[in-house]
């Protein structure tokens, strides 16, 4: 994160803020996000994270606050003044979501091939032979046994449900790819796995990535900055070696002394 | 029955075709949307008709509603004339709207069909009505109706593309065979309802207007006359309709859609044209198939 101070982020919150009823989900949120990022928003289970994940994604209309988003090379635009074609379009080309339940990601009642096509005939593919090519190798990306191209996601495991959503998200190499928790539901020695994966084709696709978790260790693993989040504020920033060794607020210092010694 | 084959009367105690002026009015609104909007779906306020969901009550209700006293009409199901839902839809036309009911494709106005498109090619001053179970195309691929109407909205279709890839992937083609979606005039994907396949390249510029109705789920749509049908389909994986290894048992035909009979418990079967009207004026011309060879001998 050494790039030049200029104005080139790629994503920028201010005042970001979603009220339910009398609930808080998230207030007075800004943030920001370049090119080729990872940054983690931690904080405890309530604390706001996925709303403000879910504002972001484009997925929840926040009650106030402005998210403007660099496509292309074009200029910041408030992405909740675009209409909703322009913002879907978005989200199936630009953007990709990876939920923390693979179920919520996938069609489980088609196969694994038409989950990683379905993103590449949504922007147009029409060659049979050449979405299926792309499957396999999507599937072999993601360690995937090539055999499971034409079985359900209703038969794979845990681990793999949650593979299988990698390739399909990223199968159209979005600039941004928000998740939720990916790991969230898997034990450890798959968790680890996974997380190696992920490394792996964030680096090699150079992606940008809002990666929301509770598991320190997630972000410390993957993330190159990180904000704290409590009582849907967001209490504390900085880089994320920084903010584990030397945190700051009350809070930080509290999360990051919960964590086992190993 | 053979007296009011030749002199239909209007039974009185109905209004003429049985809907109330007022009702067809509100269709004939729905109609001239749907053909302003080629294969889009226009809501209407379908009504309880004296027959059970499924029989083609949206048929029967587009038929009502665009049918004159001088209109002759046809109407088939799955091809024939002489099926108990064809019978009695004719029936209940010519009893509540005295018209004129014909078994012959090229002197009916009006088709009300289930299932099939008559084999002779329709003319610009005829119009084809199909009954409609299911009008979404991508129901069974999105059960929620708001997703489905935005998908249509902003023309996102690539979801319709994964079922066509699912059949490949299963299959090794294309294993729709029938309510095979088409895009229509370049914009909606659109249900030609549950026709064989075989029918869809029949849809494309039609000069005959097509009106869809579906009557539980409240829906008319249109294609205008000489509108672009596409069947969709894969660069790799074209479009083809079914063909069979053996012509009309018959009338001899051999570009017609067959219908496979069984005649015994002995594996006995025929092979006929679904189309009755096609196929008995064939007979009458003088074609044969095997089974009326081997009758004549």
């Amino acid at each position: 994160m050494t790039g030049p101070i200029k104005d080139d982020a790629l994503l920028r919150a201010s005042g970001l803020a979603k009220i339910y009823g009398a609930q808080i989900g998230c207030f007075d949120v800004g943030l920001e996000l370049w090119p080729g990022e990872v940054l983690a928003v931690v904080g405890e289970s309530g604390s706001g994270k996925t709303t403000l994940l879910n504002c972001l994604a484009g997925e929840l209309t926040p009650t106030s606050g402005v998210i403007e988003y660099r496509r292309g090379n074009g200029p910041m635009r408030n992405i909740l003044e675009m209409t909703e074609a322009e913002r879907r379009t978005l989200q199936r080309t630009e953007w990709g979501i990876v939920h923390q339940n693979p179920a919520d990601g996938l069609r489980m009642t088609v196969s694994a091939g038409a989950n990683v096509g379905e993103r590449l005939m949504a922007v147009g593919a029409r060659n049979y032979g050449d979405i299926r090519s792309t499957a396999l190798e999507w599937l072999a990306r993601v360690e995937i046994d090539t055999g499971r191209i034409d079985c359900r996601p209703e038969t794979f495991s845990g681990g793999m449900r949650q593979r299988l959503q990698i390739a399909r998200t990223l199968v159209t190499r979005p600039r941004l790819v928000f998740m939720d928790e990916p790991t969230g539901g898997l034990d450890v020695s798959v968790q680890a796995r996974v997380l190696d994966t992920l490394r792996g084709l964030v680096a090699e696709l150079g992606l940008s990535v809002i990666l929301v978790t509770h598991d320190l260790g997630v972000a410390r693993l993957l993330a190159d900055r990180m904000v704290v989040m409590k009582d849907g504020q967001i209490v504390e920033d900085g880089l994320t070696d920084q903010i584990l060794e030397d945190p700051q607020h009350a809070y930080s210092q509290l999360l990051v002394s919960a964590i086992l010694q190993a | 029955m053979s007296a009011s084959s030749t002199a239909p009367r209007h039974d009185p105690a109905y209004n003429f075709a049985f809907l109330d002026e007022q009702t067809k009015r509100m269709i004939r609104r729905a109609i001239l949307k749907a053909i302003a909007i080629p294969g889009y779906q226009v809501p209407f306020a379908s009504r309880e008709m004296p027959m059970p969901y499924g029989w083609g009550t949206g048929g029967v209700q587009v038929t009502a509603a665009i049918l004159g006293p001088d209109d002759r009409l046809k109407v088939i199901d799955q091809g024939a004339d002489d099926t108990t839902n064809a019978v009695s839809i004719r029936e209940f036309f010519r009893r509540t709207a005295g018209v004129e009911t014909t078994e012959r494709t090229d002197k009916a106005t009006i088709i009300q069909t289930r299932h099939r498109i008559p084999e002779m090619a329709l003319r610009d001053d005829q119009v084809l009505v199909y009954q409609v179970p299911i009008p979404e195309p991508l129901r069974f691929l999105e059960p929620r109706e708001t997703e489905t109407r935005t998908m249509h909205a902003l023309k996102e279709y690539g979801l319709m593309h994964v079922k066509l890839y699912e059949d490949i992937a299963m299959h090794g083609h294309i294993a729709t065979t029938y309510a095979y979606p088409v895009k229509v005039a370049g914009r909606y994907i659109t249900d030609p309802s549950p026709t064989p396949k075989f029918d869809n390249p029949k849809m494309n510029r039609m000069p005959a207007l097509q009106l869809f109705g579906a009557g539980r789920e409240k829906r008319i749509y249109a294609i205008p006359p000489y509108t672009d049908v596409v069947s969709l389909d894969f660069e790799d994986h074209p479009f083809t309709v079914q063909k069979w290894d053996q012509p009309c048992d018959l009338c001899g035909a051999e570009d017609t859609f067959l219908d496979e009979m069984l005649t015994d418990d002995q594996g006995g079967r025929l092979f006929i044209c679904s189309d009755s009207d096609h196929c008995n004026r064939r007979q009458t011309a003088g074609h044969h198939g095997s089974m009326t060879q081997d009758a004549a001998e």
